[in-house]
C-alpha cells in the first residue's frame, strides 16, 4: 500500500451569534464529511460552533443545519473545560 | 467544586419511593450504569494511542459522553438503592460479581476494528434503548437521562456507522479486519436482547421495553450497515455468550476492575 | 519549555539582503508574517523546527498522564483527566497545522519524531508514578508551559500566534485542575500528603529544566528573539515560575526541595538552585526514564493506524470515483 496523507483541510465555523463562519483551524481527513465529522470533534469540544464548513482548496462544503442537535448540544455538560469550575483559593493567586 | 454532570433539580418520580420495585429497578440501573462505565474505560484506553490526531480526539469524546453517561445511571441507582451509596462507590467499590455490564463492553479493545465494530454493535442498541426510554418511560427520571444520553449517542451511532461503512468497503485489509471483528463480536450481541426476571419487572412497571422488543430494529439497522459496508452478517449463535447483566463475567472484567479501582482500594476512605 | 534548545538559524545584521533587511523591520515594527509572504529560509527552518517540537510535546505528552486515565480514583477526576489529556491532541493538531503552513506536511514531522530526528520536550521522558503525579504535572509542568506560552501569543509568525491563542485559551484549566488535585491531597490522609510531597519532589528540578539552560550567551536564542518567535530569556521565564510557584507551594504545606531557596529583596525574587543539568542533557540524548517506551508508543500507535488511514482514503476515493461516474 502507497503511504498517502489524508488531506488539509481549512474548517470555518461560525459561532452562536449568527456571526459569519470563521477559520478557526485545520486538519486532516479522508474527505468532506469526514473533514466535517472530525471537525466537529476537534473544533466545537466546548460548544463553540453551531455550523462548519470545511475547505480543501477551492471547494467548500458545510454541514447541514438539521445536524444541529446530536453535533453540538453535548459539550454544554462538560463545565469542567472552563477554568471557573476549579476553585482556586484568592491566597494561592492568579493561575 | 460542582458536580460535572449534575441535573437540574430533580423531577418527581413515584418509583423512587415503591419498596417493591427497587431491587429490580437498581438492577436494572446498574445494568445500563455499567455497560457504559466499562465501554467508556475500554474507549479511553486509546487516548495516545489512536491511529491519527483526529481520531484520538474523537474516541475521547465518546469515551467522555459515556463516563457522563455513567455518573447519571449509577447515580440514580444508588438513589433508587437508597443505602447512601454514590455513584463513585458503586463504580469503585463493587467487585466483578456485582457488576451487570453486557460482555460485549468489557472485551479488550482490540485493533481499530474491534473498537468501531463493537461500538457500532452497541450503539444501535444503546440508540434504540434510549431513544425508547427517553419517549417512553414511565420514570420521568429516566426519561430524563436517556434525552440527553441520545442526544450523544445519535451522534456515536452516525459517526461510526459512517467508520464501519467505510472501512468495511475500504481496503482489502480494512474489509478483513472490520470481517474479523464482526465475527469474534457476533456471539456476544445476543445478549441485548435477553431478558431475564429483573427485566420483566422493570417492562411491567413501564420503565424500559422488554429487551426482545428492540431486535426487529436492531437487526434492520445493522442489516443495512453491513451491506453498505460490503461485510456479511455472522452465521453463528448471536447469543451464546452472556451472563454479564447477571453477574457472570469473563475474565477480563476483574483485570479492568483492579487497575480502574485501584486507588479507591489501596486508600479507602480518601478524598480525592 | 515545550521547545528546548531550537538551533536558529539567522544571518547577522550586517550581512541582511534589503529584502532581510525589510522582513526585520516588519517584525519590528509588531507586523504578523503570513504563510504566503516572502521569509528569509532561516526563519522559516527555525519555526518548522520549534513549532514542530512544540507539536511533538504535545503529542508525547498525552502518554505519561494517559497513564493515569483507566486509573483515575472517581468518575470526575476522571472525566477532567481524559478531557485534559484530549486537548493536548487538539494542541498537537493545531500547532503541526501551523507547521504545515511552512511548507512541511505532518506526515513528513511524524517520520522526523519517529527517527528521532526531532525531539519533544524533556519533561515527558519522566515517569508519572502516582495519582499526585497527575497533580505535579498539571500544576508544574502545565504551569511552566504556560510561562512561554502567554508571550507566544505575541510571536511574529500570524499561525503559530494564533494557535498560540487557542491553546492559552483551552489550557486555562490545566494548570488549575492540577492544582486542585495537590490541594485534595495536601489536605488529606497523611498517605495523600506524603505522596503529594513525593510528587513535588520528583518533579521540581524537571520542570525547572524545561525552560533549557541558560541562554544568556546564545546566539539561537538572540535570532530568535529579534525574530519574536522567542519572546523571553530561558532564565527570565525560570525565574518567573520560581516567584509564582514557591508561595503556591507554601500554601500546600509542601516544601520545593530546594535548601538554597531564599527570597531575595534586592531582584524581588527568589535565589534557586539549578537543575542537574547533566542530567538534562542526558534526557535529550535519550537515555531519561521513559525516552524508549514514550518513543515506542508513539511509533507503534502510528504503524498499528496504518491500515485504518489507508482504509478510509481507499473509500474515499472509491466514492469520489463513484461519484465522477454518476455525474
Amino acid at each position: 500500500m502507497t503511504h498517502k496523507q489524508w488531506p488539509l483541510w481549512e474548517i470555518f465555523i461560525r459561532g452562536q451569534h449568527g456571526l459569519n463562519h470563521r477559520h478557526v483551524g485545520s486538519l486532516h481527513a479522508p474527505d468532506a464529511e469526514m473533514a466535517i465529522n472530525n471537525a466537529r470533534d476537534v473544533y466545537t469540544r466546548r460548544k463553540e460552533g453551531v455550523s462548519i464548513w470545511v475547505v480543501p482548496s477551492s471547494e467548500i462544503t458545510a454541514s447541514s443545519p438539521s445536524e444541529k442537535g446530536p453535533l453540538f448540544d453535548p459539550a454544554e455538560s462538560k463545565v469542567y473545560r472552563h477554568p471557573t469550575f476549579f476553585d482556586i483559593p484568592e491566597e494561592v493567586g492568579k493561575m | 467544586m460542582t458536580g460535572i454532570a449534575e441535573l437540574e433539580a430533580p423531577l418527581a418520580d413515584p418509583h423512587l419511593s415503591d419498596e417493591a420495585l427497587r431491587p429490580a429497578f437498581f438492577e436494572w440501573l446498574c445494568r445500563m450504569g455499567d455497560s457504559t462505565l466499562i465501554l467508556g474505560h475500554r474507549t479511553s484506553e486509546w487516548c495516545g494511542h489512536g491511529p491519527a490526531l483526529e481520531e484520538d480526539i474523537a474516541l475521547a469524546n465518546t469515551a467522555l459522553d459515556l463516563i457522563g453517561h455513567t455518573q447519571f445511571w449509577l447515580g440514580l441507582a444508588a438513589e433508587v438503592e437508597g443505602k447512601g451509596r454514590s455513584a463513585d462507590q458503586l463504580a469503585y467499590l463493587r467487585d466483578a460479581w456485582h457488576f451487570r455490564n453486557l460482555l460485549l463492553v468489557e472485551l479488550p479493545k482490540g485493533d481499530m476494528g474491534q473498537t468501531l465494530v463493537r461500538e457500532f454493535l452497541f450503539d444501535a442498541w444503546h440508540h434504540l434503548q434510549l431513544d425508547w426510554l427517553a419517549a417512553n418511560s414511565s420514570s420521568p427520571r429516566v426519561r430524563e437521562i436517556a434525552a440527553k444520553a441520545l442526544k450523544e449517542v445519535s451522534y456515536h451511532l452516525e459517526r461510526v456507522c459512517d467508520l464501519v461503512i467505510r472501512l468495511g468497503d475500504g481496503t482489502e485489509e480494512s474489509h478483513r479486519r472490520l470481517q474479523d471483528a464482526l465475527d469474534r463480536l457476533w456471539p456476544y450481541t445476543g445478549e441485548m436482547f435477553t431478558g431475564d426476571a429483573v427485566d420483566a419487572t422493570v417492562a411491567g412497571a413501564g420503565i424500559a421495553p422488554d429487551p426482545a422488543s428492540l431486535r426487529p430494529a436492531w437487526d434492520a439497522l445493522v442489516d443495512e450497515v453491513l451491506e453498505a459496508a460490503t461485510l456479511t452478517r455472522p452465521q453463528t449463535r448471536p447469543d451464546a455468550q452472556k451472563g454479564g447483566r447477571q453477574g457472570r463475567h469473563t475474565e477480563h472484567l476483574g483485570f479492568i476492575l483492579a487497575e480502574m479501582q485501584f486507588l479507591q482500594r489501596a486508600y479507602p476512605g480518601a478524598t480525592w | 519549555m515545550y521547545a528546548q534548545m531550537i538551533k536558529s538559524e539567522g544571518t547577522k545584521r550586517e550581512d541582511m539582503s534589503p529584502q532581510e533587511l525589510a522582513f526585520q523591520a516588519r517584525i519590528d515594527r509588531g507586523e504578523k508574517i503570513e504563510p504566503k509572504e516572502w521569509m528569509p529560509e532561516g526563519y522559516r527552518k527555525t519555526l518548522i523546527r520549534q513549532i514542530g517540537q512544540h507539536a511533538h510535546s504535545e503529542i508525547v505528552g498525552q502518554l505519561p498522564e494517559g497513564n493515569w486515565i483507566t486509573r483515575a480514583p472517581t468518575l470526575e477526576r476522571k472525566a477532567i483527566l481524559l478531557a485534559k489529556v484530549q486537548d493536548e491532541a487538539g494542541h498537537g493538531l493545531y500547532l503541526y497545522s501551523a507547521a504545515e503552513t511552512l511548507g512541511v506536511s505532518r506526515d513528513e514531522l511524524f517520520e522526523k519524531l519517529h527517527s528521532g530526528a526531532m525531539k519533544y520536550s524533556s519533561i515527558f521522558n519522566y515517569p508519572t508514578l502516582t495519582w499526585a503525579d497527575m497533580g505535579a504535572v498539571g500544576w508544574l509542568v502545565d504551569g511552566a508551559a504556560i510561562m512561554n506560552q502567554v508571550p507566544l501569543q505575541r510571536t511574529s509568525y500570524g499561525p503559530y500566534s494564533r494557535a498560540m491563542i487557542r491553546i492559552c485559551k483551552e489550557e486555562s484549566f490545566h494548570q488549575r485542575q492540577g492544582y486542585s488535585i495537590m490541594m485534595t491531597m495536601a489536605k488529606g490522609t497523611p498517605a495523600q500528603k506524603d505522596m503529594a510531597q513525593d510528587a513535588l519532589n520528583r518533579f521540581w528540578y524537571p520542570a525547572l529544566m524545561m525552560f533549557g539552560p541558560s541562554d544568556k550567551d546564545s546566539v539561537h536564542s538572540e535570532q530568535s528573539m529579534a525574530w519574536k518567535i522567542k519572546m523571553n530569556t530561558n532564565d527570565e521565564l525560570r525565574q518567573k515560575f520560581v516567584n509564582e510557584t514557591v508561595p503556591q507551594a507554601e500554601y500546600l504545606g509542601l516544601s520545593v526541595p530546594d535548601e538554597t531557596l531564599a527570597w531575595n529583596e534586592e531582584k524581588q525574587g527568589y535565589d534557586f538552585a539549578e537543575p542537574d543539568w547533566s542530567e538534562f542533557f542526558e534526557v535529550i540524548k535519550g537515555n531519561g526514564p521513559c525516552n524508549r517506551e514514550r518513543l515506542e508508543a508513539r511509533v507503534t500507535a502510528w504503524d498499528e493506524g496504518a491500515w485504518f488511514r489507508e482504509g478510509l482514503s481507499a473509500h474515499a476515493e472509491k466514492a469520489a470515483a463513484a461519484r465522477m461516474a454518476a455525474e
